[in-house]
């Protein structure tokens, strides 16, 4: 007896793979960024069927929300530093470059070479195998906190977790370094029925991240996916204007990038001693450190999102900005 | 009983779903796409979600459903204003522009 879903789950299967296609062979970006937020939702979906909501709930918040929106406004930066033509020949600049040949030679090769290593891996990994679960669920005890998830992630392999904090880090960074002394490219204005929307939804934003934040100690949920909802905020913040970056933000802004890589590493580092190495934290104050870290890193990677999302490091600029106000 | 009745609603709804995909490729400008789109979704939406409800095992559960619903249904809403709008400007700077030349 065949499992009666395994027709949608090819459907859905054979449409991310399409989708994928379709990412890679559109010219327009415009289209090709639209593409791409759908064959997010679609990854969101398969992962949930994979039983893996805590995967799921990133995809969609991370991997399709946040990205869709940091890659819309990425472009939306294209176009406007193509602007002084019309508004079809900036659309015609935008236009990719073609790629050299031996570009993409290399790059099939690679891909090729990693679906290979994969599939090897797939082939040779032990079919059916009891995997991590029993270790996990024997460990669960020592972990402080009651999903398995999240024990795995804030404590088993903590230092994972801290590196990939760290990528945010580093990311914002450059992000501020790069884009020093580039003008702003002018939000459009959107209008009554988007603040009214901006002020309907911000408070519920505000209650889903914590939400998931708290509930990931013991339910899918947990720091990146209340994060990248609570960054959320700040791009209907930023984006309706009830909030414009101001240069003298920037201390508050850099400490709030660090506070989640620094209070994560220094937790780390501090329950050394005693017989302890680091990220091990004692059991009685697990459940404490690991709430402690969470909700700062949480904070930490909202911000961070949401610096992300506006760009350029709000600097006073000599030259007077260009004003293009509709 | 019950869960037939869900069954239907959700089976209704998808067929919204059905027809506002086939106005969104058939219909001839952005705007009558727009409205088959916000329109049939909108309907089919509230329809699945009532299906859902039906057989929601908790109060809690119906409250996130109708949650659910409220912020999708005024978020498509206000995506096919935005769109509109956005769409209506750059036909007027397009009207704009020919009269220059």
């Amino acid at each position: 007896m065949t499992d009666p879903l395994i027709l949608f789950d090819l459907l859905l299967a054979g449409s991310i793979v399409a989708l994928a296609v379709a990412v890679l062979s559109v010219r327009d970006l415009f289209t090709a960024i639209v593409v791409f937020i759908v064959f997010g939702l679609l990854s969101a979906l398969a992962w949930a069927r994979l039983a893996a909501p805590d995967v799921a709930l990133a995809e969609a918040a991370i991997g399709t929300g946040v990205t869709g929106a940091l890659l819309l406004k990425t472009l939306h930066h294209l176009r406007h530093f193509s602007d002084g033509q019309t508004q079809d020949a900036a659309r015609d600049l935008t236009a990719v470059q073609p790629v050299p040949m031996g570009v993409t030679v290399a790059n099939a090769a690679f891909c090729g070479l990693v679906a290979l290593g994969l599939a090897v891996a797939f082939l040779g990994a032990p079919q059916a195998g009891p995997g991590f679960d029993a270790l996990v669920s024997d460990a669960m005890p020592h972990s402080g906190v009651a999903h398995p998830v999240t024990a795995v992630l804030l404590n088993f392999r903590a230092y994972d977790t801290l590196m990939e904090v760290v990528v945010l880090l580093a990311a914002v960074i450059a992000v501020w370094q790069i884009e020093r002394g580039l003008t702003e490219a002018p939000a459009p204005a959107l209008g009554m029925v988007w603040a009214g929307f901006a002020r309907l939804t911000l408070p519920a934003i505000v209650v889903i991240g914590t939400y998931l934040l708290w509930k990931g100690a013991e339910a899918p949920g947990g720091a990146f996916q209340g994060g990248a909802v609570l960054a959320a905020v700040g791009l209907l913040l930023l984006l309706s204007r009830l909030y414009v970056p101001q240069p003298s933000h920037r201390g508050l802004a850099r400490w709030a990038f660090v506070l989640g890589t620094g209070v994560f590493a220094g937790v780390a580092l501090l329950v050394t001693g005693g017989g302890r190495v680091a990220f091990q934290y004692p059991p009685e104050h697990a459940k404490t450190l690991i709430l402690l870290i969470e909700g700062l890193v949480t904070i930490s990677i909202a911000v961070t999102l949401a610096a992300l999302f506006h760009g350029r490091e709000p600097v006073a600029l000599n030259a007077p900005e260009s004003r293009h106000d509709t | 009983m019950l869960d037939l009745v869900a069954g239907l609603l959700i089976a209704l709804g998808t067929v919204f779903f059905v027809a506002g995909t086939v106005g969104l490729l058939r219909f001839p400008d952005i705007y009558c796409r727009l409205h088959a789109l916000t329109k049939a979704d909108g309907l089919g939406l509230a329809l699945i979600a009532l299906g859902a409800s039906l057989m929601a095992r908790t109060p809690g559960e119906v409250f996130r459903i109708v949650l659910i619903w409220f912020f999708v249904a005024l978020a498509s809403a206000v995506g096919g204003h935005l769109i509109a709008a956005y769409a209506r400007r750059m036909d007027r700077t397009r009207e704009g522009s020919l009269r220059h030349d």
